[in-house]
């Protein structure tokens, strides 16, 4: 089967953003100082071949421990889908 | 005759530009302040290298927002003379002033080098007084610096004649090997289509003074000196 | 006073946990007149931490000379050392380790030593003008190295390069001691009026004391302590030490603080690096004197409830600590909300000379500032030291017992794209090394990175040196050698030698043979300094730099020079035209020991430091010195690691020249070529300057010879054909990139 994986890693919240910090500054500058605590991550989305369900995401979550996300400052989150058969 | 360099918060070539302007040539300068939004009458305004706000987020991007680049806008806008130096390149692009974008160098790392450019265009301010087929040697330094634009903004980019500088190697070479970030067509630096607004990654500003064993650059600033001396 | 109740008092076994050792508990509570709380206990812990006292290794730091004609602030006065560079203007400078945190992030970790470093020299209000950097990484194979070695370059680029001060200079060394250990040491330079300068200390009963830039969050708490821990399996375990720098609040940080300074608003200032607020209040009260109350609420933070001694010791980056003159609060704000950057009251100054801390209105803490500094009542420990049985190995090394290769082209390769000798452009093409427009060697590249002082006839040379080897061989001999091929490399670039600044990477301190590394590399520097009038002006010291499965690193006292020249005595180190004469100024010697060559062409790993006569080394400086300042050479270049060899193709290469050149048969060829023994260094000539160059060198004492003539693009030794120079430079231009 093969499934997508969207995968968010976000820098862990005890951590100092500085790039949301930066963002978040220049709220006001666009006449938006409603928006603040801006913090900035990225979006990872890959396609995995796996028996089931559970492999996939046992393999992804592999993937952002030891690649994707660096745990001493970052977190991720993912969500397995199932490819639609073509 | 006055030039003014603005300051965001993150340039950290303002200096070494107001240095080159004010203590080699000898020309009136002043500082403008992002937050402000007074142009003090300058008859050319100089958005200098550096990080302004960190490039965070892309260069460029926030610095575009500052108070004082409505009034640079407007003043662009209204044929005023503008140019932008790498970070100050990626601002007027992120503002719209110039065509096209500056994407992360090709090998993904930071790039602090002499390279070798040459005009392509003669009848643009800042290349007036380049010599036919002269080879600059000038520094560059900067991460997000490969030009890109989309195909019909390319083609109108070299029918207008709005290439200032390609790289090329030290013989003047226009070839692949003697690009250092990917830039589509080793383009190095662009004008806009009303020929009032400049832009380049390299760094004039670098090779302007003879202390540094390099003034091979400041025909550049020679250039748009006597741009400015025709213009007002 | 008394402190607000807790609960339960910690134990000697909470101490523990926190480094500190049952004398230490013991004093502690003798000094309180009572049991510590945990806040006070883990304040101890920080600032009696190896990092913030120094108290393995302060004794034999006092041995090393300070003085000299032209020290504004001598070691342990200031933040960073004081030269005065003439025309009213001071050179502000130091270097500094961020071996552990780089081993654990390289990204970050090298990127936050690049900020504190800076910090320490315009927390002086001197501006920084140049940045360099001294790196250690194991074996370059490794994926862990090639892992750290791209992390902490980009980690010291993306820091130093949005900042905005060039790096202008560093050395990169491969060798498997440093496999899981690397070395992270980061210098800066800056400039300051003379008289301009901002002091750590606070005094002036009532004075506000602010908090300015980032807010403080939970980093690298206990990071103090941390760092003086081996690095083991467990210590991964204590990842929240790991901080992130932010080079923009850096920036803004540097710019607000010399307009603040300007205002003459403030009484002291100091930056926060490691023990966070605590280290800064007790170094600058027990300097200025006073007492301070500090309401720990008031701290703008990142993180809501923190604990008071996580607000204490947090190590968060891009902060400083100011003492501001009372009635002109103002000034001091409107500079800071120009720059967009917190600032805020958080107590004053106050009688006496104790610390208060408050955390809604309650007193947290109570300790007499003096007792937790160096120089206090922090302790001072002496360490037993024995000479370790690898010296009598080395001792024991005899050249006979290698063979000459037949193929001498086959080592040249070898050296040529050994990664300790080929090109490191890899690495500084990611520094910005231009900005600022003070880099002089962009252009003209020279032994010593010369920075021009704009608007005057100056520049300063600054170089970063240490042959880790050479120190592990003979750590006397080796620490020696350091000094002097910085003050070589100083004058082969047409300066004056004026003053050092010290990096100390050394293995654990209780480790007897450690130690023994430690106090001869002291000795050593010491005897060198004395010889080159170069005083210690500061630096740090960085111990248990080792892990538990591959013992130390080698010993590696990293030396930052500092000197002075007159611009129009700059000298560099390439060859500028077909014709010229190449000669050696220096004797040559049968000596191959601990040379690259020795050690990675023939494995092996044991003989004594290179040949080294510290007063002959000094006349030879000073013929060198003569001769650029009677503008006899057109180029000098110092013999150091690779060889002779290695010097000539590295004169010759920037100006893509060749050589032609004659050994001395007195000597073993792969001696002469390829051996490291110090002070030599080779020079071009112009025909018309022989003359006067042969007059001179035969009034001296010191031995020359006449090596050849620079060629046209092909290398000559002893009429065969070591290929030519496109070739060469090919290969030492892209090894270092091939091997990644």
């Amino acid at each position: 089967m093969k499934y997508t994986a969207e995968i968010n890693v976000m820098p862990l919240k005890a951590i100092l953003d500085p790039q949301g910090k930066a963002v978040s500054g220049s709220m006001k500058n666009l006449h938006l100082p409603e928006i603040h605590d801006v913090r900035i991550g990225k979006h990872i989305s890959l396609e995995v071949e796996a028996a089931t369900k559970e492999i996939a995401t046992q393999k992804v979550d592999e993937a952002c421990r030891k690649l994707l996300a660096n745990p001493i400052m970052e977190s991720y989150e993912f969500e397995i889908l199932e490819n639609a058969a073509v | 005759m006055k030039f003014g360099v603005v300051i965001f918060p993150g340039s950290n070539c303002d200096q070494d530009m107001i240095y080159v302007l004010k203590d080699l040539m000898e020309l009136d300068v002043v500082e403008l302040w992002h937050k402000d939004h007074d142009l003090q009458n300058c008859d050319m305004i100089i958005l200098p290298g550096g990080f302004s706000f960190g490039d965070y987020l892309r260069s460029g991007a926030i610095a575009r927002f500052s108070p004082i680049m409505e009034n640079v806008i407007e003043f662009a806008n209204k044929g005023g003379l503008v140019f932008g130096v790498c970070n100050g390149f990626q601002v007027l692009c992120e503002a719209g002033l110039l065509p096209g974008a500056l994407l992360h160098n090709t090998n993904h790392k930071f790039i602090c080098k002499n390279v070798h450019i040459k005009a392509q265009t003669y009848d643009a301010l800042v290349t007036s007084m380049i010599e036919h087929n002269q080879v600059i040697k000038v520094p560059i330094a900067h991460g997000e610096g490969s030009y890109y634009a989309d195909e019909a903004t390319l083609k109108k980019l070299n029918e207008n004649k709005q290439v200032l500088f390609r790289y090329c190697d030290a013989d003047g070479n226009i070839t692949p090997e003697s690009n250092p970030n990917g830039a589509i067509e080793n383009i190095a630096g662009v004008c806009n289509e009303g020929r009032n607004v400049f832009g380049m990654m390299p760094h004039p500003e670098r090779a302007s003074d003879a202390e540094l064993g390099n003034t091979s650059a400041k025909v550049i600033l020679d250039s748009m000196l006597n741009a400015v001396l025709k213009f007002i | 006073m008394t402190t607000a109740p807790e609960t339960t008092l910690p134990t000697y076994e909470t101490a523990k946990k926190l480094g500190l050792l049952p004398e230490e508990f013991q004093r502690i509570k003798e000094i309180l007149g009572r049991d510590p709380n945990f806040t006070e206990l883990s304040i101890f812990s920080v600032m009696w931490s190896e990092h913030c006292s120094y108290k393995n290794s302060i004794t034999w730091l006092k041995t090393l000379p300070k003085k000299g004609p032209h020290i504004l602030a001598e070691a342990g006065e200031e933040n960073a050392g004081l030269v005065d560079i003439g025309g009213g203007l001071a050179c502000c400078f130091k270097i500094e380790s961020h071996n552990h945190p780089s081993a654990l992030e390289p990204y970050q970790g090298a990127a936050t030593g690049v900020g504190g470093i800076n910090r320490d020299i315009f927390t002086m209000g001197a501006r920084p003008i140049a940045q360099l950097n001294s790196l250690r990484f194991g074996n370059i194979n490794s994926e862990k190295t090639k892992w750290l070695l791209k992390g902490v370059v980009k980690g010291i680029g993306d820091y130093g390069n949005a900042f905005g001060i060039p790096t202008v200079g560093g050395e990169v060394f491969f060798d498997e001691c440093f496999n899981i250990n690397p070395l992270v040491n980061a210098m800066s330079a800056g400039i300051v009026e003379v008289g301009k300068t901002v002091s750590a200390t606070s005094y002036g009963v009532g004075n506000p004391v602010y908090i300015v830039g980032s807010a403080t969050g939970k980093d690298g708490i206990h990071g103090a302590t941390f760092a003086s821990e081996d690095i083991s399996a467990a210590s991964t375990d204590k990842l929240p030490s790991v901080q992130v720098g932010d080079p923009f609040q850096e920036k803004l940080l540097l710019e607000a603080t010399l307009e603040v300074i300007a205002t003459g608003a403030v009484i002291g200032m100091q930056d926060m690096g490691a023990a966070g607020i605590i280290c800064s209040n007790s170094e600058m009260s027990a300097k200025g004197k006073h007492g301070m109350r500090i309401d720990l609420d008031k701290v703008p933070t990142r993180q809501a409830n923190m604990q008071p001694f996580e607000i204490l010791l947090s190590e968060s980056q891009e902060r400083m600590l100011i003492i501001v003159e009372k009635g002109k609060e103002k000034l001091v704000e409107d500079v800071f909300d120009k720059w967009d950057l917190n600032c805020a009251i958080i107590g004053e100054v106050i009688e006496g000379d104790h610390l208060h801390y408050f955390m809604h209105g309650e007193m947290v803490a109570d300790v007499p500032a003096d007792v937790l500094v160096l120089g206090g009542g922090a302790p001072i420990y002496e360490r037993e030291y024995k000479e370790p049985a690898y010296i009598a190995i080395n001792k024991a090394f005899d050249i006979d017992s290698i063979k000459i290769p037949k193929d001498l082209k086959a080592v040249a390769k070898h050296l040529t794209t050994h990664p300790n000798i080929a090109s490191k452009h890899w690495v500084y093409d990611q520094y910005d090394s231009m900005v600022g427009t003070v880099n002089m060697s962009t252009n003209n590249p020279s032994d010593a990175a010369i920075v021009n002082i704009k608007g005057t006839d100056k520049a300063i040379a600054l170089t970063v040196d240490c042959n880790s080897r050479y120190v592990y061989a003979d750590p006397e001999t080796g620490t020696a050698i350091a000094v002097a091929e910085a003050a070589r490399n100083i004058v082969c670039a047409g300066g004056e030698p004026c003053a050092i600044t010290n990096c100390l990477n050394f293995g654990n301190p209780y480790n007897p043979e450690v130690y023994w590394q430690f106090v001869h590399a002291i000795k050593g520097m010491g005897t060198a300094c004395r010889i080159f009038l170069t005083p210690v002006t500061g630096g740090n010291v960085s111990f248990y730099n080792q892990s538990t499965d591959e013992g130390p690193v080698y010993p590696t006292p990293t030396i930052g020079m500092l000197g002075l020249l007159d611009k129009e005595n700059r000298m560099s180190l390439h060859f500028k035209q077909a014709g010229d004469l190449i000669f050696l100024i220096g004797e040559s010697k049968d000596d191959i020991a601990s040379s690259e060559y020795l050690f990675s062409f023939h494995n092996i790993k044991h003989s004594p430091a290179p040949y080294f006569d510290i007063n002959k080394e000094l006349e030879v400086q000073q013929v060198v010195k003569e001769l650029i300042k009677e503008k006899l050479i057109a180029s000098a270049h110092d013999v150091s690691d690779g060889g002779l060899y290695i010097t000539l193709l590295e004169s010759a290469m920037p100006n893509n020249l060749g050589f032609d050149i004659d050994t001395d048969e007195d000597f073993r060829k792969d001696a002469f070529l390829f051996g490291e023994a110090q002070s030599r260094v080779v020079v071009s000539i112009n025909p018309e300057n022989v003359d006067a160059f042969v007059d001179y060198l035969s009034s001296t004492n010191i031995e020359f010879t006449n090596l050849g003539i620079v060629s046209d693009t092909l290398l000559f030794i002893d009429g065969e054909s070591f290929g030519n120079i496109a070739a060469a430079k090919d290969l030492y231009d892209n090894a270092l990139e091939r091997l990644l």
